[in-house]
Order: structure tokens, then sequence, then C-alpha cells
């Protein structure tokens, strides 16, 4: 097959010769496991009638979904929890405490018994296809491993029966706007699960041989019904109905996301989650808990794909599950857990691997009585330095162990010495430099004298490091429209002065002392020059912009000042005036759904990639904020943002009475959030695997060092690993890493994440510890690198095919046997078809031309340096990827219609009834309108914008 | 003689001419074999009160190659109304205005006193006086300080409707818009690169008429097209602005590290002025003044690199070719010299710095465009306040003593061809019939343009008798030559001044005596020297000593009367006697001698010996010692080391130096205290009379020269110790002890020694 590796990792790149093979698995709607963990209420459709074998028992016995829901990763939620009624529900939980690392799942224990009967069906029920199949193996008797080996049976069906299926697979993404509609399942309130429609004709029916349906939960729910006040009238009607079956997908089967939220916030939600365990997966990121830092790091640091790697390669081909970690090295953490500690070893510096340059952290094992530590990542072993020594306890851990935090935390950071600093200087405080346009169109809609405003108020809160009152961050102040205009605010002048450089070809900065002030001495001059900013180009007619020298303008002023930085840049339009970077409009739809339509995503010029790599060297991080009316290039004009660890904010159209609100919050919050800068971030791991990818907004020089010029706490790096040999199921897999970076105060240091993960030489270990939120993550991020060099047909067949082809290899050694036509999901995956699609359905993804390509590529390099959950310490947590990716199908369609005209529209409110909105996952209520859109969301403030605000 | 002494003068006052020679030889080969080229020293400016004020346009001869004016030289036939002319003997009809001519009814231009006229002409735009600040702001505080007020005071000098723009220069150019209210506003250009006039001015957004930025100032660009810029304003509207603006002028604000030269981007600020003017006021009066305190450091230009372990070249390294910037700088500012001169502008340069400061590179920016050199130590001095004041000096009605944008054209009668001209000029490459091929100074044009000039403005302009042997000149036949000078009159009002000369021809044969006493040794030493330190620039010293010695040998064995191989029979005419003296002191002198100066000092020297008027030249030459005594009143003396007396007061003035030196005997009583004592009154009034004669020069000269007073061992003494011939030395021990003056420590010869030696070479048949 063809779908040669847009991404350069091994799953996908080993797929290949598999793949023909295993989509057809997917023919078959397994019925989503659960339909069998419903609990009692849910009656089994007639539908599953349909599939061969998998007639649902509708009467699972009651416990049944308990142990379902055990079974599945923690993650989902349980039936029983959500349902306040049934009564075993609550005898359910009890039985979460982990299980001793007796076999290597932490897995909470599920009810033998149950899990025993639930193998005994497993060939007909749906329990297979989603989290059941795993449990037994996890579980550990030895008899319920066996059995899904005893499945094997099905495997040698596959082929022939998934033939067709695959074949289907490509057409998806074209048909999914029918189909998909609604991910969410209409609930009705009668059906219980759904049940896969027969899988009749598998290849013929495209849509419905999609995965996304999978049964779900979510209608059987009281809560959900609420949710739909309005109700689908049509769901109960299908259910009722006998299913026409043959080629509709009932909605009603699809497992909903929603409801695996919701399920993994009743389970754990408001819990305290230790990170003691090795390899223990944690709660999704929507589900508000505490997190206790024992010796792993957290998981708003660092998430994986799996919990569990694989330990060979060999097997890490066959299931073709990304290997990957989600680092969101500067999460913000909830007031009520710890902050990071602070280690300050003095000179000496902190304590590091002779070889591997690891630095001390848990993993470390001390030996002779002290005097040394192995390296728990390259094994070396390391004379303890004198100051650091200490002796051991009778069960050899350091009698400080309690005391240090670098050998009991899997967070913490070290003050870096003169070593770690450029030029072996301390660094200087980093400064922000407000770079506004002041051509016609900003002037006229009002937008400069809106910022100039705002200016002086966000400028009072300028991020400070806590124990200084004021902040040490300095500001200065360009303006430009063709030429550049910088001031001179020096606390000592009577009024600002401005310097104008007209050399645009040639930007450079004019002056230095004046330039960069702090706002406390020079606030009188600031306010007098922000007042007279309106004024001074109230009669300017200038249409004309630069772009690339106003950049490169701000890094020389950084460069200039020796400190790192941010620069503020606020823009409207294509930037067409003669200079570097100068573009032309070359939006072209017609290069949609060709091999060309990659170009659309790539930068027009070089200029700006290389300006990039320049600001990153000098720790200059750009963060814009577009107010386009028209066409202006995002993909050029965004790349800077992106690769410097800025953010890209823009508001289509921007009208003060609607807009001005959601921008001066995303201003003031991107002004006072926390933000390193001038970072260097590397990923040691222990032998056996090592980090082979990186994407996110970084730039890269050689294999292993990450450099980013800011890193904030929005900004996640997705680090993809490989096996390099065999990892052992003893010392499982260790990650650390490292950054340095400069504070906001202008220290240096290092902050270190820790992570230990388990090995497993069982396929059904590694499906069992899969995180979905973390896989999605990296699909559309793998897949959105993608695009900038493959066709998008062929990056959509990838997708489709390494889903399907990590579902089949699951079927295969996983599962217990079942009808062929049946689609089997672990339930750590119970979501990913449904996730995939979306994904397939985002408007980067989806090639049509009534979507802007600014806003493609404004999404994709959005998402491009995205984290998991963006956990925001809120209770409700915006899974932005999720969200946006899972919207998709709404979306999109509305977008067509309204943008942009229509702004005042928010398609994505329509397909959610208020009720629901209160209650559903925070995708819903965070997201902040879209960027072109009204102002009308529900909780405008305070919120960063999000990536669905375009789907 | 006296009458060609008093011809000569009075020629001098009435035209501001002086020829070498004022009676001419009649053959290209007599000529040659005078030596001494026929030339002349022209004063275009020469203040005149006499003038009456002619409100018309000349007449013009109706020959295109000719295009004479009418000039009392030439015949005129009142019936007829016809008028030849004298250059190429076209008949012309005298135009309608002039019916009513007659012998008793002359226009002024035919009087004979008014062989020099000056025409106004009424039409045409007036465009206003503009002065371009270029300030360096890389100077001690103290200097900066003193600069800035000088530059507010000079404000109110200018005239009110003149328009005045700014430039500061240091690490980057800045060039300031004024007029700007609440903000003060600049544009900034980088100091390492340099740009094309048309870059500057799409830069500063001259190219298009309404410039976005700019401020709204309705209707006044329909008043006046040219005030459309804002960097140029009238002196008038934005004074308050600017003196606001100088006020708050701060030093270059980038840090300079120890062991650095500040980055000073003179080249760029240059080229930007000059960009600046070129694109707005193309062909006005106008001046660009730079004021810097030292060498450039970056960019097109520099001169120096800023490490400061690397010294800035000297005339050892040029001869070694160790300058490595100076050829590139050099071409740089030749470059800008040459737009400024063709736009008619002019720069000037004051440089303020205790080491040298590029004029050497920079020199032709003023050599070229007829601009000012100042050097000085300091902007904080009385040579630098009192020099800048003095050129917004007024002249007896008001006007400024400047003048823009001259052209400058000569005319000659058939027998003579222009062989070039020396001076504050450029070549307007116009050639024609009377342009000689022979170049000597700037040739092979007949016009030159003077992009400023004052009234002493001088230039030597050179001619060659082409008459062929074989074809004489009847007896009593005169040549003519017409000067044409048009320019800008600081009153913005364009003016034509014309001055016709005629001289007679003789033949050298027969009639040797009189050319041997129309021989004006004055004008024809500086005229030399002006030949000669024209070739300094380009020639190594020792070549152009031996060319100068050459030709003094020459002209001696011509005119000096003689036994072969018997020196002590070698007599020279009074006409003559002086001139082996000039040659003396001129061979010593800074111009030819690069010894003990730096390069910046020669450029400087040079500058002004280039446009000086015949008197102040010979003071350079040959500078002027006053003795002042108890004896008598005070009297001029030899420069020689024997006027140094005990008892005497010497009072030397080069030119660039004022020197009171107290003899030794006086400078003890001075010690002693004597001036203050009653009964010593007249020793105080003898140590006030060379002080206030000092004061009287200084007030009267520009550039203010230094003024050095000093005593008998005084460090300080040296100016004088070096100026004077050094009759007396530790070598010749004859005057050693003897009571007649004191002995100069040097190897130099002294011009006894030349003149003996030169004798013996005059007289010696061999050479």
């Amino acid at each position: 097959m063809s779908q040669q590796g847009y991404v350069a990792t091994p799953p996908y790149s080993q797929s290949q010769s598999g793949m023909g093979l295993s989509p057809p698995l997917y023919g078959h709607y397994g019925d989503p496991s659960h339909a069998g963990a419903p609990p009692g209420a849910m009656k089994p459709a007639g539908p599953m009638g349909a599939a061969p074998g998998g007639v649902l028992p509708p009467g699972p016995p009651p416990p049944g979904p308990q142990q379902f829901g055990q079974n599945g990763a923690h993650a989902q939620g349980r039936p029983p929890q959500r349902f306040p009624g049934p009564p075993p529900a609550s005898s359910a939980p009890p039985s979460y405490a982990p299980y001793p690392p007796a076999t290597q799942s932490s897995y909470p224990s599920p009810l033998p018994p149950a899990s025993v009967s639930q193998l005994g069906r497993q060939l007909d029920t749906m329990h297979i296809s989603y989290g059941s199949g795993m449990a037994p193996p996890g579980q550990g008797p030895p008899g319920s491993l066996s059995a899904p080996s005893g499945q094997g049976p099905p495997p040698p069906l596959q082929p022939s029966i998934l033939q067709p299926g695959s074949q289907v697979l490509p057409p998806p993404p074209t048909t999914l706007n029918g189909l998909g509609a609604p991910p969410m399942p209409p609930p009705g309130p009668a059906p219980p699960n759904a049940q896969l429609q027969p899988p009749p004709l598998p290849g013929q029916t495209l849509g419905s041989g999609f995965p996304p349906q999978q049964g779900n939960y979510g209608p059987q729910m009281p809560g959900a019904q609420l949710a739909y006040p309005g109700g689908f009238p049509g769901g109960p009607a299908q259910m009722a109905g006998p299913p026409p079956p043959q080629r509709k997908l009932d909605p009603d089967a699809v497992p909903s996301p929603i409801q695996v939220i919701e399920n993994d916030r009743a389970t754990r939600g408001g819990q305290v989650y230790a990170t003691s365990t090795r390899g223990q997966v944690p709660p999704l990121v929507t589900t508000d808990c505490v997190v206790q830092d024992q010796g792993n790091a957290s998981p708003r640091y660092i998430r994986c794909t799996t919990y569990c790697f694989p330990c060979t390669a060999d097997m890490a081909k066959q299931a073709q599950i990304p290997l990957a970690a989600v680092i969101t090295p500067f999460a913000t953490v909830p007031s009520n857990e710890t902050p990071l500690y602070l280690v300050n070893h003095g000179e000496a510096g902190p304590v590091r691997c002779n070889r591997c340059k690891a630095y001390m952290c848990p993993f470390m094992q001390f030996i002779e009585g002290g005097r040394r530590f192995q390296c728990g990542f390259c094994s070396c072993v390391n004379e303890v330095p004198p100051f650091y020594f200490q002796h051991l306890d009778h069960v050899g851990r350091r009698l400080d162990h309690g005391e240090r935090p670098e050998l009991s935390l899997g967070s913490y950071e070290f003050v870096a010495t003169l070593d770690y600093c450029r030029k072996n200087k301390p660094p200087n405080p980093p400064a922000f430099i407000f770079m506004i346009d002041v051509s016609y169109s900003n002037i006229k809609s009002g937008l400069v004298r809106l910022i100039c405003e705002e200016l002086k108020t966000v400028l009072e809160r300028l991020p400070r490091e806590e124990p200084e009152a004021p902040s040490a961050v300095r500001v200065g102040f360009v303006t430009y429209n063709k030429v550049l205009h910088f001031f001179n605010v020096k606390s000592n002048l009577a009024q600002p002065q401005m310097m104008v450089v007209t050399d645009v070809g040639e930007v450079f900065v004019p002056l230095l002392d004046g330039f960069l002030v702090n706002y406390h001495e020079s606030q009188s001059v600031i306010h007098n020059l922000l007042d007279q900013i309106p004024e001074m180009f109230a009669d300017s007619n200038e249409n004309e912009t630069v772009f690339a020298p106003v950049i490169q303008a701000g890094m020389e002023a950084l460069k200039a000042a020796d400190c790192p930085g941010k620069l503020l840049i606020f823009h409207s339009s294509l930037p067409t005036a003669e200079a570097p970077g100068k573009l032309r409009n070359r939006d072209d739809k017609k290069l949609i759904n060709t091999d060309k339509e990659k170009i659309l995503f790539q930068p027009q010029t070089s200029v700006y990639d290389s300006l990039a790599r320049d600001c990153v060297a000098h720790g200059c991080c750009v963060t814009l904020f577009l107010f386009p009316s028209q066409y202006v290039d995002v993909a050029s004009l965004g790349l800077v943002p992106q690769l410097t660890g800025g953010t890209l904010y823009k508001y289509n159209n921007f009208q003060m009475h609607l807009d001005s609100q959601q921008f001066l919050n995303d201003l003031r919050n991107d002004i006072e959030k926390k933000i390193g800068f001038d970072a260097i971030m590397r990923v040691r791991t222990s032998t056996g695997f090592r980090a082979t990818d990186f994407f996110g907004g970084i730039v890269m020089n050689n294999t292993t060092d990450v450099e980013m010029a800011a890193v904030d706490c929005d900004k996640a790096v997705t680090v993809e690993f490989k096996h390099d040999d065999k990892l052992s199921e003893d010392s499982g897999a260790l990650i650390q890493c490292a950054v340095l970076y400069t504070t906001i105060g202008g220290q240096r240091r290092l902050r270190i994440h820790n992570l230990a993960l388990s090995c497993s030489a069982q396929l059904a270990d590694l499906y069992k510890s899969c995180e979905t939120d973390t896989l999605i993550n990296f699909f559309a991020k793998s897949a959105f690198k993608a695009v900038l060099h493959q066709p998008l047909k062929l990056i959509r067949e990838i997708l489709v095919n390494q889903t399907s082809h990590m579902l089949a290899c699951y079927r295969k050694n996983c599962a217990s046997p079942s009808a062929a036509s049946q689609l089997i999901l672990p339930d750590s995956m119970k979501v990913l078809p449904v996730y995939m699609n979306s994904l397939l359905k985002s408007c980067v993804l989806l090639s049509r031309p009534d979507i802007p390509t600014d806003e493609r590529a404004f999404q994709r390099q959005l998402v491009m340096t995205m984290g998991v959950g963006g956990w925001r310490g809120g209770a409700e947590t915006p899974r932005a990827l999720d969200s946006c990716v899972c919207r998709g199908p709404h979306r999109h369609v509305s977008v067509a219609q309204s943008h942009p005209v229509a702004r005042a529209e928010r398609p994505d409110r329509r397909p959610w009834p208020a009720g629901q909105r209160v209650r559903a996952p925070a995708w819903c209520r965070d997201h902040p309108p879209p960027p072109g859109g009204g102002s009308a969301s529900l909780k405008p403030a305070l919120t960063p914008r999000l990536p669905c605000t375009v789907l | 003689m006296a009458t060609y002494l008093e011809f000569i003068q009075q020629n001098e006052e009435r035209d501001g001419v002086r020829f070498s020679w004022n009676v001419w030889p009649s053959s290209r080969l007599e000529a040659t074999r005078m030596v001494v080229p026929l030339a002349c020293l022209l004063t275009p400016l020469k203040e005149r009160l006499d003038l009456p004020p002619v409100q018309y346009e000349p007449v013009l001869c109706s020959r295109p190659t000719c295009k004479a004016i009418l000039n009392p030289l030439c015949q005129v036939d009142y019936r007829a109304k016809l008028w030849a002319c004298n250059f190429c003997f076209q008949r012309n009809q005298f135009p309608p205005a002039y019916t009513g001519i007659s012998e008793v009814n002359q226009p002024a231009e035919l009087m004979p006193q008014f062989s020099t006229i000056e025409y106004m002409i009424q039409r045409g735009p007036q465009s206003p006086l503009v002065f371009l600040y270029v300030v360096d702001t890389c100077l001690e505080e103290e200097d900066l300080q003193a600069l800035k007020e000088s530059l507010q005071m000079s404000l109110s000098l200018l005239p009110p409707d003149a328009l005045v723009g700014l430039i500061t220069f240091g690490r980057m150019v800045q060039v300031h818009e004024l007029s700007c209210e609440g903000i003060s506003k600049s544009y900034v250009f980088r100091g390492t690169k340099d740009l094309t006039a048309k870059q500057i001015q799409d830069m500063l957004g001259l190219t298009k008429p309404a410039m976005p930025m700019q401020q709204a100032r309705p209707a006044q660009p329909q008043e006046h097209p040219f005030v459309s810029s804002r960097f140029l304003q009238p002196v008038h509207k934005i004074d308050m602005n600017l003196t606001d603006l100088l006020g708050e002028l701060q030093r270059d604000p980038w840090p300079v590290n120890q062991g650095k030269r500040p980055l000073r981007s003179t080249g760029v600020a240059l080229s930007i002025a000059v960009g600046l003017l070129e694109g707005t006021f193309p062909n006005t009066g106008a001046r660009i003044m730079l004021f810097t305190g030292g060498p450039p450091t970056q960019g097109p230009g520099m001169v120096v690199g800023d490490e400061l372990k690397v010294p800035i070249r000297s005339w050892h390294d040029i001869e070694k070719d160790n300058a490595r910037f100076m050829k590139k700088a050099t071409k740089h500012y030749e470059m800008l010299a040459n737009r400024t001169a063709t736009n008619g502008h002019c720069i000037d340069i004051y440089a303020c710095a205790l080491d040298q400061t590029g004029l050497l590179e920079m020199k032709c920016c003023a050599n070229l465009t007829g601009g000012y050199m100042v050097m000085g130590d300091s902007f904080n001095t009385s040579l630098f306040k009192q020099t800048f004041q003095r050129i917004f000096s007024k002249d007896f009605n008001g006007d400024f003593r400047m003048a823009f944008g001259a052209t400058l054209e000569v005319k000659t009668s058939r027998e003579l061809k222009i062989a070039g001209a020396i001076g504050p000029c450029v070549s307007l490459n116009v050639k024609g019939p009377c342009v000689s091929e022979n170049e000597l100074g700037v040739g092979g044009t007949s016009q030159w343009k003077i992009c400023a000039l004052d009234a002493t403005s001088t230039l030597g302009i050179y001619f060659e008798v082409v008459n062929q042997h074989n074809a004489p000149i009847p007896q009593g036949g005169r040549g003519a030559i017409q000067f044409v000078t048009q320019y800008q009159h600081s009153s913005t009002q364009r003016r034509i001044r014309v001055t016709t000369i005629a001289r007679n021809w003789a033949d050298a044969q027969s009639q040797f005596k009189h050319i041997e006493a129309a021989f004006d040794q004055e004008a024809a030493a500086v005229l030399m020297a002006r030949l000669g330190v024209f070739r300094a620039e380009s020639e190594e010293g020792p070549d152009i000593l031996r060319w100068l010695d050459r030709q003094l040998i020459r002209l001696c064995q011509k005119f000096g009367q003689y036994n072969k191989e018997d020196p002590t029979s070698f007599r020279l005419s009074d006409s003559f006697s002086l001139y082996p003296q000039f040659m003396f002191h001129l061979r010593r002198s800074p111009f030819l001698q690069v010894f003990n100066n730096s390069p910046d000092e020669s450029s400087y020297y040079r500058h002004h010996f280039a446009r000086q008027d015949l008197t102040q030249s010979l003071i350079m030459i040959q500078p002027i010692l006053y003795s002042y005594s108890f004896h008598g009143p005070p009297e001029p003396v030899l420069l020689d080391s024997s006027s140094i007396l005990a008892d005497r007061i010497l009072l030397m003035d080069t030119f660039f130096q004022i020197v009171i030196y107290l003899g030794e005997t006086i400078a003890q009583w001075r010690k002693a205290g004597y001036q203050d004592m009653p009964e010593y009154e007249n020793f105080k009034h003898l140590l006030q009379a060379p002080v206030d004669d000092a004061q009287e020069i200084l007030q009267a000269r520009f550039p203010m020269p230094r003024y050095i007073n000093t005593e008998h061992g005084g460090s300080q003494a040296r100016f004088l110790l070096s100026k004077v011939n050094p009759s007396q030395t530790h070598n010749n021990l004859y005057a050693w002890g003897q009571e007649t003056g004191a002995p100069i420590l040097t190897d130099d010869v002294s011009l006894q020694v030349f003149m003996d030696h030169l004798k013996k070479l005059a007289v010696s048949s061999a050479s």
C-alpha cells in the first residue's frame, strides 16, 4: 500500500505490510462491548441480532455491567456510579482498590466471578469488544488468560471478512458527513446500548462500516436523558422499530465520549491520585482529581499513549500502537496541589549521572552504603559527590529520602549554575515587546485604541516571580505599518520619542537605552505614549504592512538587550509591503483535493522558517494576535509563533462591540500566564528505547535537544519513542524530561519530570494501559504534521488503516473469539474510533473548498502545540484536542455556512441543547466562540481559546 | 616700478584679479620660457562698495559659441546701435531696451570703471536658503553641551525664512522630523549601510507628495512647493521646537566598551544629508554643516576601526600603504562631494577633537563644494564658537557673507586658452574653443561650479598663450579675459557678476623689460604654490619640492643678471627680489611638508590655502612677524631667528596661529610684576600692544586662528621657532653667544644657505 509513512513512526511504517490484512476487522461492528455492560436497564435492542454471533443476550445479569466497568480501563466510567439507582453500582466502587502489582496490572479488581461469567459469554457479547476482552488477561486468572488466546479462531476468519472492510476504509472521510453527524448517540431513553447494526455488507455501507458506532452508554443514563431534553425523537423510533439495521448504523450503538468522560469523572473525580505506582493509567484529563506526586510526574505534566510498553520492538510493531508521551512541562497545577519544589545545590549544581547525564531522581539506586549510585537510565555506577553523601537505611534508601525532593518526587526543579547559562552569564529577566499594527484598518476599527487602553491595565499585571513584589519584566513598544516606529520611553523623558525605521529590508534596533524599560519607573511616559499612539496615526491612510521585519526588529531588540522575551504582535493584514517576508494572496481553492493541497499549509517563503530559528536561538517568543478581514496566509504568518512557542490568536472580522471582550481576555491571559524562556528540553529514557521524534512549538538543531524560545502552561511537546532493544518487565521503562529555562524573574532553572512505565510481553497489557486521549492527540499531531508533506487523501487512509490495525491486532490477540462481523474495541480505546472519525473530519483533514484556508492552517498550527487536556485548574477541563476533533462533524457544516459572514451563529451550539451543555464536557462550555464567531460564549472570560472554535 | 605696483593694486581692488604677468608674452614659446605660467588669482565676489545696482540682465554676444557679455572693452557703434564682441568680433545689435544709447548716455556696463559689474536677475523662483545640521552625538558631555548651545544660538542668526534641518548621528543616524507636537519623531538609519539617494528618499517618504504619516499641514504645500519636507522647516516656525529638540539631545546611548572608540556613522549621516537635500532642494543654496568630534568608525566612510589600540592612520602609515580604510573612505566622500556639487549644495566640516577626525578622507567634501573646514580641539573653545558665529556674519548691506551655487565661466580672446583652475570648485566639463588641452589644476573646461563662496573665496586660474611665434600680434594689441560668475546671493536673489580685463601683449625679445617689470611676484608665488599644493594631493612630497626648485632655478636663470659661473654676480630685479624667499618659506610650509603634521592637519592647511585670497595666502606662505619694543613703534621684522631678541615682544601671524612671544628679558620683567607698578606703566602698555593687535586680527579672520601667548623658553614657543628662518643654529658657531637672536636647534637649511645654493645653480651653465 502506498501509505508510507507520513509519520516517521514505526507503527505507521510497519503497519503497511500488515495493513492490507488487518483493516478487515473493521467491517464488523462488534457491539461495543459495553453493550453488554449496560446495566440491566439496557436491553439489547433488537439490532444485535444482526450480528452473526453477536446477539446480545438481553439479559446480562446486573453484575455484568459492573464488572465490565471495572474491567475497563480506569478511565471508563462505570455505569454503576453513574446510575445512582442501581444498588449494585454502589458496591462496585469499593472494588477499586488497586491491585498490588502481582501481575503488572494495577487494575482495580473486578469481581472475579463476574469476569468469569463474562468470559463465558465472550463469544456472543459485545463485552468482548470493549474492556471486557481485556479484563480477563489483566486480571490474571490463568483461565482467563487462556481464554483470549483461545479466541484465536477468529483471526483466520478475519482476513477474508475483512477484506471488504479494508476497501471501504479509504472513503470514510468523505462519507462522514452524512454519517457521523452525531457522535453522541442520540439517546433514547429506551434504547439500551447500542448495538451495532449488523454489519451486513460492510464493504458497501460505507458509512456504517465506520467505527464510530460502538455502543455507548450514554443513552442509558438518566443523566443523559436529561441532557437531551429534546431528545432525538428519531432515536427511540429507530430502536423501537425493528431495525432497518441493514445499512444504517444505530447511533446509539456508538460509544459516547461524553459517557466515557462522565464515567471516569464519576469514578475517579474528586479523589486523590497518587503517582506512586509504575505504569498506572491516570484519570482522564477531564476528571478533576488531586494528584499527589509520589515519585512519578503528575499526568498534568506527562501523559502517555500507553502506560505499559511492549517489551520488544516486534510486539510494538504488531500492535502498532504509537508509543508516545505528551509533555506539558509547565502545566498549571491547581492550588490544592503542591507546586514544584526548588532544589538548590549551590555551586555544585545538580547531581547527574556521569555517563548519560540524567539528573538525580527517584530512579537512581544508592548502593555501597550510599557512596555510589547506579543510574536507572544507563545503569552506570557513579560516585556520590561528598557534599551529597548520606547513609542508607535498612531498605537501602537514603536517610534523607523524604527531605530531598529529587529523591522522592516525580517533578521538581533545580537551580541551574552558570554552566547552564548562555555565555556563562546569569540571564537577564525577560522583556515583553508590544508591537502594534497601526495601518489604516486597525486605526479605523478602533483596535489600536482598544489595545492601547488595555495595555495600561495589563501592564500592571505583568507576571512576576513570587517573592519579588515588582515584576522584573521590562516592556517595550513598537508600532508599524510599512515602516517601524520604536519608542523611547525612558523614565527621565518628558515625552516619549519616536524613532522611525524605514529600512525594512534590513531592519535593526535604533535604540537600546530607553526602549526596554521597567513599567513602574516609566509609567507616566508609557501612559503618555499609549494615549498618543491612536492620535498620532489617526490620519494615517497606510494600508500596506510588513511582518517579518517586525519580528526581526523585536528579536534584534532582545538580542541587543541580551535577554529573552516575548513579542506580542497585533496584526491584521497580509504583509504586502516590499520587505523580506512579503506575501501575496495565494489562496487557491483549486488545489483542494489535489496532491498540491499541502502547499496551502506550507509557508509561502522560507524567510519565516529561518526567522523562527533565529528567534529560538535568541529566546524570542512570538505571540500573534491576528485580526484578519480576509485571507492573510496564516500558514506563513503563524509559523514563527508556532515554532517559537508562542500562541496564535485569530479574530476574524474583528468588531469592537462583539469581539473585544474575548480579545481582551485572551490578551490578559496570555500576558499573565506562567511561562519559561529560552528553554532546552532533553528527554532521557532507560535503555531499550529512546525518543525519536518530537512535535510541538520547538526547533531542533540535533536529534536530542529540543529548543524552545519559550514554553508556557498551555504548550506541550509530543515525544515519540522507539525500541532499540528489549525492555524488561522488571525494570520497566523510565522517562526523564529535563527542561532548562529562564524564569520570568531571570533565574536559570532546570525542571525535571520523571515517569516510570511498566513493560509487558503481553499485548493485552498494552491495550489495557492505553490512553485514548493521548493517542488521539498523537495521531492528530502526526497527521497534521504530515499535512505539510503528504496528500491529505493518503493521510486519511493511513489514519484509518492504523486505527483498524490496532483494533484488529487486539481482536486477534486479546479478544475472545467473536463473530467476524463484530467490531471489538478494547476498553481503553472504546472511543478511539469516534475520535478518529472526528479527527478525519477536522477541517484540516477535510478537503472542502468551503472551509477557509486560513482556518485550516490556524487549526493545524494550534493543535501542534496542544496538550492532551489543557488542565486549566477548573473543574471543567476542556479537552481541547478532543473537542476540536470530536465536533468536526457538526461544526464543519455550519462553519461552512456561517463563515465568515454569519459570525453570530455558533454552530456548535445547535447540536447541544442547553441542558446538556451544563453537564457535558467542558469543551462545550469553555470554548470561546469561534475566532470569527460571536462572543456568545457561555463562559467567555478567562478561558483561552481553543481550536474547536472553528469546527 | 611704482606704477606697476599701483596698477596691480588698483586692478585688484576693482576687479579682484591678480595676474602673475601683467604684460603678456605674445607667443606660446616665449610664454613657456617665462617659467611662471600666465595665471591669475580671481576673487569673484570681492566685496565692493561702489557697484551700481544693475537690475537688468546682461547683453550677450549673439554667437552661440561665444556669448560673451557686453563690456567696456567692446567697440560700440552708437549710431548703428551695434557693438562688436571683443572676444569673437561678432557684431551684435543692441536689444530694444538700449535704443536710447549714445556716447553720453551709456549703460553702466560700458563704462570703463565698471569693468566689474553685477547684474541682479529678477526672474526665477526664489528658494530659501537651507541649513542642515549634521551633529555627532558621540561627544563628551561638555563638548556636546557647548555644541548644542552654539547650534541653538545659530538659530537666531539664521535668516527667518531659511529652512533648517537636523540630523544626528552616532551608532545610528537619526533624521529628525521637525514640527511634531507631543512627541519627538525621528527617522533612524543603520550606520553601517550605505543607501542610494533613491532609497533614502523612499525611506524618508520624500518620493510621494503626501506622506500618510505626515501631520496635516493644510495649504502649506501650495504656498510653497518646497516646504513639503517635514525635515526642513522655516526657522521662524520651528525655532522653539528645534531649540527644545537640541536641548534634549543626548549623547549617543549605545554603550562604548573599554578600549573602544564610539561607533560613529559619519559616512552614512553625510550620505543621508546629501540624499535628503538632493531629493528636496536640488540646485538651491544649501549648507550641510557637519559637526563631528571624532573619526568615522563604522560603515561606509569609516576611517579607523573602533579598537582604540589601533591608532588612526598617520603619514607614516600612508607612505607605507598601511592605511586600511583610507582609499575606500576617500572614495565614499568623494562620491558624496561630487553629488553634492552637482546639486549645488555645500558641505561644511567642523571637526573638533584632540585626535584626528578623518579630515584627510573627508576633505573633498569641503574642497569640492566650497564648504568650510574648521578644525579645533573642542567645541567648547572660543575658536569654534567664534568661528561658527562668524559664518553668519553680515556685510554692510545686512546680507550674509555667503553665496551659493555659483558658476564661473571664463572667456578669453583667441590668443589665450584656459588651462585650468585651482580652488574650491568642480569642473562643469564645458569644452569650448578656449579650453586648452594642457591641464593645470582642474582643467578641460571653461566653466566651474563653486557651490558656496564668500567675499574672500579665491580661485587660481591658469592660462596658456597659444599665439604662435610666427604670427605676431600687432603692437598695442591687448588680450582680454572675461569672468562671468552667476550665483545665488544670500538674499536668495540670483546675480551675475562680470569682470572683463585686458592686458597688453608684448614681444618677449624686444620688450623683455616690460614683461619683467610687470611680473607680480606675490601673485606668482601664490599661484605657483597652489600648483604645488594641488600636485601634493596626488604626488610624493620630495617630487614636488624638486619641481619647485627646478622652476625657481629656471626663473632665476631667465630673469637673473649674472655672469656665468659666478654666484656672487647674481642679481634679481626688484620685481623678482622677494620671490626666492617666498619659495624658501613655501618649501618649509605645512602645505608641502608633512613632517610634524598629521594627515588631517595637512588637509586642513591645504584646504584653506586653496581658497584664501592673495594676502592671506602670502601670510600662510611666509608668516608676518612684528616686533614690539621700547625703541619705537612696532615694526615688521625678518622672519628670522635673528629677530628673536631678549628685549622684544614678537607677534607672529601664520594665518592659522597668532603667536605672541615675549623675549627673555621681557618675560622676566613680567614675571617680576613690573607691569603692575604705576611707575612702569609704559611696560604695561608695551605688553598690551601686541595683545590688542592680535585681537584685531582674531576678530577679522575666518576661521579664527589659534591664539598663543607664550614667552622665551615656553613650550608653545615652538610655533614661532619652527617658522623662523634658522639663520642661527647650533651648527653655525659664528653667531653663537652673540647678541643677535636665538639659535634654533634644527638641521634645516637657512635662507642664506638656500640662496647661496640657488645662486650657484642659477649661474651654473651645467643645468
